[in-house]
């Protein structure tokens, strides 16, 4: 399979702070991996630092063969790649309507604005009924669907998910992990961040597992499941 | 006798809608602009004596046809916002706000200064009037009603941009969260220059309708300037339609007002009322609390 996401040695951090030291990894096309690790791990800053949210003070960003570390953030999207981030991060007193047309700012993504909304409103038809309502009125949950259809409005091959089940109640968390399932199997290569190992770990193929920064571990998700670092440190299993 | 008072009232309250209409339209530039961009531009009535001096001088001097001039005007000082913004407000803008209205009452001064010396001190004028119209015993000048109509129509124009368009849609969702905006593939830097554009461009569009009926001179910017900020403030600043609604307010404060005392008394009374309505509703009159 072809490679879409390469990271080769990346460092990254804020101000005079470093928050990732030399952090490699690969998506391949259509696949679905996970980042795994600890609170203040890096998870995030990883996925700000492949958005360019961040500078990359070291190592190199490539998307499908080309290299991208000297492109501004707002050019990113058009890349392909589309970043659901922590918390959300809607517009709350804009309609749920307008922010999905705000991921469709792109000039490239405008002519196909009417078929990705359809596709949208068909993957969570809640966001059809509330198309109306200020984003910021609704649940966590509806949020975050909000917030996924709108990085879908760009027409991404990858999405970056960072914590999509952070802050759901937990029979929301379980419909949140059924609708990331149905977007892979849409055909979209998916990165997911996420504190909920033992469920993401069942929806991903791979699996990578930071800490302070460092990949600690890399492998198939049964791997990692099975592996006596994440057993111990995150599933409470001894 | 009581017949007459009548009539001079309902002139004033005609009037006083008339002249809502136009602050209005002033005050829609600087309302916008702080909401999106977060700096007062305190140098926001010197930009329309801008405005003015540049239409007079086009018209007056250049020789132009006034709609020429007041087009190419309302273009000039749409760059000179976008300037504004990118060389004196994007040094400062994560300076502390007092810096910011420092920075900006600097650009008030400064460009008072420079329309003294390129045009002296005496009052100028464009030199056409439009007759008035009378409707019975009520008389209403004309070019306060097509002031009125255009403040209106650019407002609407206005609004219809904010709302359908996709740069219109990224101008209200900066707003709400600057830092996010490059995921959705919007440079914030673009967004804010656009944004002071439009801002320059509304203060010069006022400048077109206020050429019509006032003399300028280099310190007009001051005789707007308080009441369009007190117009913005009492709407909540950033809060468009509440700042739409606070300058009619203002508008029949300063009109009728003025009808029963004298015309500097409209002044004061309305500056009265914004202090009262302030200890009331510190966030404005039409805050959501």
């Amino acid at each position: 399979m072809a490679t879409m996401l390469r990271l080769k040695d990346v460092s990254a951090g804020y101000g005079g702070f470093q928050a990732l030291f030399g952090v490699s990894l690969e998506i391949a096309a259509g696949e679905a991996i996970a980042v795994i690790g600890p609170n203040g791990a890096g998870k995030t800053t990883l996925l700000r630092a492949i958005s360019k949210l961040i500078p990359v003070t070291q190592g190199t960003l490539e998307m499908e063969g080309r290299s991208y570390g000297n492109l501004p953030a707002h050019e990113i999207i058009s890349l392909g790649i589309a970043h659901v981030p922590e918390g959300r991060r809607l517009f709350p007193r804009l309609s749920v309507l307008e922010n999905l047309r705000m991921g469709a700012f792109m000039k490239s993504a405008r002519p196909e604005y009417a078929e990705r909304l359809e596709f949208a409103y068909s993957l969570f038809p809640k966001l059809r009924e509330r198309s109306a309502q200020l984003a910021g009125s609704m649940s966590g949950g509806e949020q975050q669907m909000c917030a996924i259809g709108r990085a879908l409005m760009s027409g991404p091959k990858l999405l970056l998910l960072d914590e999509p089940s952070a802050g759901l109640a937990p029979v929301v968390v379980q419909t949140m992990f059924e609708h990331i399932k149905r977007i892979r199997s849409a055909g979209y290569t998916v990165l997911i961040v996420e504190q909920n190992i033992q469920q993401v770990l069942k929806l991903v193929d791979r699996a990578y597992l930071l800490e302070a920064g460092r990949i600690r571990k890399s492998g198939s998700a049964a791997e990692l499941l099975e592996s006596d670092d994440v057993r111990q440190a995150y599933l409470g299993v001894t | 006798m009581s017949h007459l008072f009548d009539v001079y009232l309902l002139e004033a309250v005609i009037n006083g809608v008339l002249f809502g209409g136009l602050l209005a339209l002033l005050s829609l530039g600087l309302n916008l602009v702080f909401g999106v961009i977060e700096v007062i531009w305190i140098c926001y009535g010197e930009l329309i004596m801008v405005g003015m001096y540049s239409i007079w001088w086009l018209f007056k001097v250049v020789g132009f046809p006034l709609p020429l001039a007041m087009l190419v005007g309302v273009l000039f000082v749409a760059l000179l916002g976008a300037a504004l913004h990118q060389f004196i407000i994007r040094p400062v803008l994560n300076a502390d706000p007092i810096n910011q209205l420092l920075v900006t009452g600097g650009v008030l001064f400064f460009l008072q200064a420079a329309a003294t010396v390129v045009f002296g001190i005496e009052y100028r004028n464009i030199g056409v009037n439009l007759p008035s119209l009378s409707l019975g015993e009520i008389s209403v000048s004309l070019t306060r009603i097509i002031g009125f109509v255009v403040a209106i129509a650019a407002i609407a124009v206005t609004y219809v941009f904010l709302s359908r368009t996709y740069v219109g849609t990224a101008i209200r969702a900066i707003s709400q969260d600057r830092t996010v905006m490059p995921l959705m593939g919007v440079n914030p830097a673009t967004i804010y220059l656009v944004t002071s554009a439009i801002g320059g461009a509304l203060a010069a569009l006022a400048s077109c309708l206020l050429v019509l009926q006032y003399d300028m001179h280099p310190a007009i910017g001051l005789a707007f300037g308080p009441v369009l900020f007190i117009i913005c403030i009492l709407g909540g600043l950033g809060n468009l339609v509440g700042g739409f609604l606070a300058a009619f307010v203002i508008a029949q404060f300063i009109s009728v007002g003025g009808y029963f005392f004298q015309s500097e008394w409209g002044y004061v009374i309305a500056f009265a009322f914004f202090i009262l309505a302030i200890f009331i509703r510190p966030a404005g009159l039409f805050a959501k609390r």
